[in-house]
């Protein structure tokens, strides 16, 4: 049931890129380029979606647990670290580059164009990237922290 | 802005936001699609299913609507090939490292008032801007 619901919701999701054309990298382009013939409709989709999810999540609020889920899965972090300034900034910086971010890429993957599959190609190794460094930054912590004791 | 679409982006954004509604109060997830991919690439992970589904409905979306006859055309890219794997390596690597993209901060985060996700949706916005002036008005002369 969980994954028939994903599945719908993911439907929706994609629904709701290509209706609003936020699955053209060229109208999220147009948002952003604010000194050129700027298009607002990113915003407006923006304010939709915020407002009909800050609706749902109200309701999920209120409930004890998911419909069909044992716990919901929330974040638990809550302070803003440098990690997240800098992840956000790089991200930025992509997404300005081509004008597709993670949803629009993978529902433009349906078009088959192979310029969409090498970017998504890319973004899948970019994470795998940021995987292997954070296992990679634990293991060196950890001996690090094992030399320190071996010396005091 | 003579491409301003309003009425389509209501309602898209609309149905986006109905996505990430029933995705919470059904499953107790958050509909950030950088989380939902990057959690199918950590190996120790059990709840890949759901995430498999979610972005399969993204994927089946335009060819179901292609069916009723609106065909969606292969996106405009950059010409250049190292600017695309570039810009694809800065978004997921931006994204994992960020907590979140587009999705999982711009709506999700900002709907349930999350100050991360509210700070991580203006540096982003604004470092985007910043390229997108750069590369089609400084750069391109």
């Amino acid at each position: 049931m969980l994954t028939i619901a994903a599945f719908i919701c993911g439907f929706i999701f994609g629904l709701g890129l290509l209706i609003s054309g936020m699955v053209q990298p060229a109208k999220v382009l147009a948002f952003l380029d604010v000194f050129g013939a700027w298009d607002p409709s990113l915003a407006v989709v923006m304010l939709a979606a915020l407002v009909v999810s800050g609706l749902g999540f109200s309701l999920a609020k209120r409930r004890e647990r998911p419909i069909l889920a044992k716990q919901s899965t929330l974040p638990t972090k809550t302070t803003v670290d440098r990690q997240l300034m800098i992840g956000s900034m790089l991200f930025g910086i992509g997404w300005g580059l081509v004008g597709l971010c993670p949803g629009p890429a993978l529902e433009n993957l349906a078009t088959l164009s192979p310029r969409v599959i090498a970017f998504v190609i890319a973004m899948v190794a970019g994470m795998a990237l940021y995987d292997f460094w954070q296992k990679h930054r634990l293991t060196i912590r950890h001996k690090g922290t094992l030399a320190a004791a071996a010396d005091g | 802005m003579s491409n301003f679409t309003p009425i389509a982006a209501a309602i898209g954004g609309g149905l986006i936001g109905v996505s990430a509604a029933f995705l919470m109060l059904l499953t107790g997830r958050i509909a950030g699609v950088s989380g939902i991919l990057g959690g199918l690439l950590s190996p120790g992970m059990s709840d890949k299913n759901w995430r498999i589904a979610f972005i399969a409905g993204l994927i089946l979306a335009p060819l179901i609507a292609s069916l009723i006859g609106s065909e969606l055309p292969s996106p405009k890219m950059p010409t250049s090939w190292s600017v695309l794997i570039l810009a694809g390596l800065l978004v997921g690597f931006g994204a994992r490292l960020g907590g979140g993209c587009t999705s999982g901060h711009g709506i999700c985060g900002v709907a349930r008032l999350s100050a991360r996700s509210i700070t991580a949706t203006a540096i982003f916005m604004a470092a985007a801007t910043v390229v997108v002036a750069l590369t089609h008005h400084v750069l391109a002369g």
